[in-house]
């Protein structure tokens, strides 16, 4: 459905995006995942015609961006990272002339208007104007423009940002359920959010695909070793001591009044820590799972292409 | 051309729904106002040269006004992402933003319309003068207009576009008043490309075809500026 291929872009002498390629087929929701400035909303800015790439080209459904720009505009619906209102119109007013824009009818506009405020949860903001709305209305307002003319694709830029989490857990539910008849590519920078919501992600640093798998694929490329927090009680030094030697763990660290233990790939010491705790008649006040988060696996992504060149 | 109509309309409406339209035309119906009134009753002429000939300079700077936010603001909230990702051409973005605006010349035009009914009221105006002396000032306030939405494009500072056309607009009045200091082949040349050098003929009732010709091709110059300049900020 979105076909980018080899697409490079400068800003001036500042290369943004470097020659990436990917695709994103028919029904599928795929997570745009990267730090800030990775080249995202770059990629999707082109793919939307925003911009215009400097080498390679993007189809959409069959469309190429650079020579039939407009039948490829028509099949996207684009929500951009800052929401496109016009604060002095209504929320009516508004999906009125962004139905108009992207060529819909009188009768099919007040048809769909009706679907959409359902859709996003707007009945009570119709008529406001939008100015007046909140942050996270606004966003719906957004979400609203980008799908009222049923686009086939759907490109959401960072569409969770900024929102308060009853927001962002409502938005993630939204895009799960359009990702029933659109196919979408959305970007961000937060890696729980792609587990809960895409297929498949593509994570983009420095303007180049670092990696691009299935979810369940990536959480076990990740995998390797295991990290816990513990709090305890008791004396630092005989604590770390006795903590090295239980069997599988690799590492041992204090910081911040904090035991971080790493621990190898397949073993789950956390019961013989306690059996080791009672022991010594210390008390484990608490014991969590780390997770990898993002830094990390830019850090092990971009420090394994490193090693490979 | 149902997409310049969409814009075209969107932005009459925007005009119609915020204060800055309503200032330049109650600044401009009061100014003019008393232009008119002063001249009719100093010279007891029964024409709306009061009206019109003072009134270009001031139409040169409140159309500035009425335009800077054209594009700027687009770009400065970040609507342009909307406008021209969605399958409408730029031309067509830059047109429908011409005639909304065109919209808003025209009821401040008609607005004056009084001075004439108050002349045949109270007199016998010849009545060519005053008709061309109305498409004098259309297709002045039109040429203007494009030269302000122009000047939006470049930027997403209004008080930027604002100076940068009211820059334009000035230097292409006041080149013409140059012509008498350059050699006469020179100063003539000068002179057909100046928005002052046609103007006084209209004021006359005079309907000359190069004066029409000559603004409606600075209109569709710098509307051409404006969509090239739309396009150009997609490969910076």
């Amino acid at each position: 459905m979105i076909r980018v291929e080899n697409l490079t872009k400068y800003y001036g002498k500042r290369l943004a995006v470097d020659d990436i390629s990917f695709n994103v087929e028919k029904g599928e929701i795929v997570g745009f995942l990267g730090p800030n400035a990775a080249g995202k909303t770059t990629t999707m800015r082109i793919i939307t015609g925003y911009l215009a790439p400097t080498q390679g080209n993007v189809w959409v459904a069959d469309h190429d961006i650079i020579n039939h720009s407009l039948e490829a505009r028509r099949q996207i619906g684009y929500l951009p990272e800052a929401i496109p209102l016009y604060t002095d119109m209504t929320v009516r007013s508004y999906l009125d002339f962004a139905g108009r824009l992207r060529g819909m009818d009188s009768a099919r506009i007040i048809a769909r208007t009706d679907e959409v405020i359902e859709i996003c949860h707007l009945e009570e903001y119709v008529d406001v104007i939008i100015g007046k709305l909140s942050k996270g209305f606004r966003q719906r307002v957004g979400v609203a423009q980008a799908i009222i003319h049923e686009p086939a694709v759907l490109i959401l830029d960072e569409p969770t940002i900024g929102i308060d989490p009853i927001q962002v857990a409502m938005t993630r539910q939204l895009i799960r359920e359009l990702g029933k008849d659109h196919t979408i590519l959305l970007s961000t920078h937060i890696l729980p959010e792609v587990s809960v919501i895409c297929q498949r992600v593509i994570i983009i640093h420095e303007g180049r695909i670092v990696a691009e798998d299935r979810i369940d694929n990536l959480s076990s490329m990740m995998s390797g070793s295991q990290r816990f927090r513990l709090q305890i009680s008791g004396p630092v030094k005989k604590i770390t001591e006795r903590l090295q030697k239980v069997k599988g763990i690799i590492n041992v660290s204090y910081e911040e009044s904090n035991y971080i233990i790493e621990c190898a790939a397949g073993q789950d010491p956390r019961r013989q820590i306690m059996d080791e705790m009672v022991r010594g008649g210390w008390t484990l006040l608490s014991m969590e799972q780390i997770g990898m988060s993002l830094e990390d696996i830019f850090l092990k992504l971009t420090a394994e292409e490193e090693a490979d060149e | 051309m149902k997409n310049t109509a969409t814009i075209a309309l969107k932005e009459l409406k925007s005009y119609l729904a915020s204060p800055m339209a309503y200032i330049v035309t109650g600044i401009f119906m009061i100014l003019t106002g008393f232009f008119f009134s002063i001249s009719s009753s100093t010279y007891y002429e029964t024409s709306i040269k009061g009206f019109l000939e003072p009134g270009n300079l001031l139409l040169l700077l409140l159309v500035s006004v009425l335009t800077m936010r054209l594009l700027a603001e687009e770009r400065k909230m970040g609507t342009l992402e909307l406008l021209i990702t969605a399958p409408v051409r730029d031309s067509e973005v830059i047109l429908g933003k011409f005639l909304g605006s065109l919209g808003i010349l025209t009821i401040m035009l008609i607005l004056t319309l009084y001075y004439p009914l108050l002349l045949i009221g109270y007199g016998d105006p010849d009545i060519g003068p005053i008709f061309t002396g109305y498409l004098g000032i259309f297709l002045l306030g039109s040429a203007s207009l494009a030269v302000g939405i122009f000047a939006s494009s470049l930027t997403s500072n209004q008080i930027v576009a604002a100076v940068v056309s009211g820059g334009i607009l000035f230097a292409l009045w006041f080149i013409g008043y140059t012509a008498t200091f350059l050699p006469e082949a020179a100063g003539e040349f000068i002179g057909y490309l100046s928005l002052s050098y046609y103007y006084p003929d209209f004021m006359r009732g005079v309907i000359d075809t190069r004066g029409i010709i000559y603004y409606l091709s600075i209109t569709a110059l710098f509307l051409f500026l404006a969509v090239r300049s739309l396009e150009n900020s997609r490969w910076s």
